[in-house]
């Protein structure tokens, strides 16, 4: 069972020895990058290459630890018991399973995204260290101890938003996803879009570099962005001559808005054209 | 098998613990990487690297282990430091030194030279009279001995004192908030500045109106929820950073330590010696990575609370008169953008790590003193429980 990247998905090397080493030591896998370089992709993918169930927990800044094991709803339990249901005498009636559960007890082993675990608590990641590391926990109100069948493949992104205690770092692999390089880059926008003119796309990642390489952008934009201002340019149907064009004019490139994400960037690349353009004249 | 690799990774500061090592040699035994040696280089990056920012230490680690396998470039073995480059293209020859130069053969032919010797000298070089490094006695390097020679980066002490202008590109470190030694009675101390508040989602039983409320239900439960509790205190922290700031540097970065796990709600910039109309949150980019005061006034609302820590020793004209500045020209006066700030942010402090007694002989410090009425305290447990009080009242 290896990981070898899939068709609509170009994985570096180091990134396939990643998840093939996490496969095979069955530890989780901890993915960092740049916002837009395809980390919550890659668990969609590996779990597509590998033919296994996904299961994701959207971490948010008010998750609990406890969430991903199994709530106890005491107070439906409460209000049935005041309108004398019969369901309220068994306790196993009002645990809500979580995420994790239902990992642990899927039939075959299946793909586990814990996705963006910096926006929760910074306690959060300590509450999980033994969970992850034994895969089971126990069930308190039923008295019974969940063991994981098959160990999940367990994927955990981070944008770096908080710092991840050390116990938690130790129990993980690591990758970090470089920003591609123009090549892997190239081969990333054939396989999303096969049949684009090639010289549209070579103009389009002059671009793309480019406004990458102006200094002080607040948010350079990344594949996932890039992605989406070819399927723009191709829906428009530019022709490839308007992003040849030098007209100092049309410095800024055509709908540069799926590119550039706020205003302050786009200020700046105004006047960084106007300038470029009073140097000609 | 591979504990020589195991604590020259220690050596370097990558942490690294017996944990990884021995998952390292599990995924050995379990053939992961195979028989390919950029294989193992991944696996035993992806093992024991947890931080992007490790990545370069574990790479020359590698390098320098497994030498012998071949496997790093030559090439990058000789990268040159990226802030010697820089260093070096910051630097402007005046006519005297142009003039000590052409004992060498002129401008062109020394960094002709230079160039030629930074693409031989493979590593950093400390002493000896003919690489570049530090303190040598060969034309290239820094605090060195010879007339012509040309400085790469570094500052020198002792002769610039009390600069009037420096323009030189600077390189001061990040404080480092991983010092965890004596900072847990700054932590006590910052802890009256906490204030709970119930904010966001209810998520918490509220049992005293549950009770109430089902007494009036006649008998029937009506639930009440509350939100959690959380500390609702916000901070903005304002650093001097580098020139005289250096001796004092070690308590900012315990206090910063301190500060920084004890708020969730704190942001921190960095200043040199006075405020002016920018300030940056990362040191290595300080000069083209600037957020403007007025944005930074602008985005965070007056209920946060301000606390500038700083030795404010400087010459007064850095404060009072505009274009004082010794880094940059500045428009308006530090003066204008310190009252700009407490305008805006009623509760704001000046934390000041010279001692108490010794604030009388210098008059920056006390015209710093002036513009924040007297809420100037000094960097120390007493004082800092001086300070939060104050920011509480």
């Amino acid at each position: 069972m290896k990981f070898t990247g899939t068709d609509s998905y170009v994985a570096t090397e180091d990134l396939m020895v990643a998840v093939n080493a996490s496969i095979a030591l069955q530890r989780p896998l901890l993915i960092k990058g740049e916002p837009g370089t395809g980390k919550t992709v890659l668990a969609h993918e590996v779990a597509k290459a590998l033919g296994k169930n996904l299961i994701q927990w959207h971490v948010k800044s008010t998750t609990k630890a406890q969430q991903g094991l199994y709530e106890y709803d005491a107070v439906s339990r409460l209000r049935d018991s005041q309108l004398g249901d019969d369901r309220v005498h068994d306790i196993s009636n009002y645990i809500v399973k979580g995420k994790l559960w239902e990992a642990f007890t899927a039939d075959s082993s299946p793909v586990l995204l814990i996705d963006e675990i910096d926006k929760a608590d910074i306690e959060f990641p300590n509450d999980l260290l033994q969970e992850l590391d034994r895969m089971e926990f126990y069930v308190y109100e039923t008295q019974q101890t969940i063991k994981a069948v098959n160990r999940p493949l367990v994927m955990i992104t981070s944008n770096n938003e908080k710092e991840l205690p050390d116990a938690f770092l130790r129990r993980c692999f690591f990758h970090y996803i470089k920003f591609p390089d123009r090549d892997t880059m190239q081969q990333i926008v054939d396989v999303h879009f096969p049949d684009i003119q090639r010289d549209l796309v070579r103009e389009a990642l002059n671009i793309f570099f480019e406004i990458r390489d102006v200094p002080g952008l607040k948010k350079k934009p990344s594949t996932s962005e890039l992605l989406d201002w070819l399927k723009l340019l191709m829906v428009e149907a530019l022709p490839v001559e308007i992003l040849r064009e030098k007209d100092p004019k049309k410095l800024i490139p055509p709908l540069h808005g799926a590119l550039l994400k706020n205003e302050q960037d786009v200020h700046l690349f105004e006047r960084l054209a106007f300038l470029s353009k009073r140097e000609r004249t | 098998m591979f504990t020589n690799f195991f604590y020259e990774l220690k050596k370097a500061k990558v942490p690294v613990s017996l944990r990884e090592y021995l998952t390292l040699l599990e995924g050995m035994d379990a053939g992961v990487p195979g028989y390919r040696i950029d294989d193992f280089y991944y696996m035993s990056r992806c093992i024991l690297v947890k931080d992007e920012k490790h990545l370069d230490k574990f790479d020359k680690v590698f390098g320098e282990v497994f030498k012998g396998l071949e496997f790093m470039r030559e090439a990058e073995d000789a990268e040159i430091p990226l802030d010697w480059l820089q260093a070096l293209a910051e630097k402007v020859l005046t006519d005297e030194e142009k003039k000590l130069v052409e004992s060498l053969g002129g401008f062109e032919k020394l960094m002709e030279t230079l160039k030629q010797r930074l693409e031989e000298q493979k590593k950093r070089h400390e002493g000896g009279n003919k690489w570049i490094g530090t303190a040598g006695t060969s034309p290239f390097g820094n605090k060195g001995y010879n007339p012509e020679g040309v400085r790469i980066g570094g500052e020198e002490k002792g002769r610039q004192g009390k600069a009037v202008k420096v323009w030189q590109n600077r390189e001061y470190k990040n404080l480092d908030d991983t010092v965890e030694l004596g900072t847990r009675n700054i932590k006590v101390a910052l802890r009256r500045l906490r204030k709970f508040a119930r904010e966001g989602a209810e998520t918490e039983l509220d049992i005293s109106d549950t009770i109430r409320s089902t007494a009036r239900n006649a008998g029937y439960l009506d639930i009440k929820m509350v939100a959690e509790r959380h500390n609702k205190i916000k901070v903005l922290l304002f650093f001097d950073i580098g020139g005289s700031m250096d001796s004092h540097i070690k308590m900012c970065e315990e206090l910063f330590s301190a500060a920084k796990t004890e708020f969730k709600n704190l942001e921190f910039f960095y200043f040199h010696n006075c405020l002016y109309e920018g300030v940056w949150k990362d040191n290595r980019r300080r000069h083209n990575d600037k957020t403007t005061t007025f944005q930074v006034l602008h985005t965070f609302p007056h209920d946060y609370k301000v606390i500038f820590v700083g030795d404010a020793s400087m010459s007064p004209y850095e404060i009072v008169y505009p274009g004082g500045s010794v880094e940059h020209w500045n428009e308006e006066s530090g003066e204008v953008w310190l009252k700009r700030t407490l305008d805006i942010y009623q509760k704001a402090v000046w934390l000041n790590p010279v001692p108490e007694k010794h604030w009388d002989y210098t008059p920056s410090i006390q015209i710093v003193r002036q513009i924040f009425t007297n809420r100037m305290f000094p960097l120390t447990l007493d004082g800092l429980d001086r300070a939060m009080r104050e920011l509480n009242r």
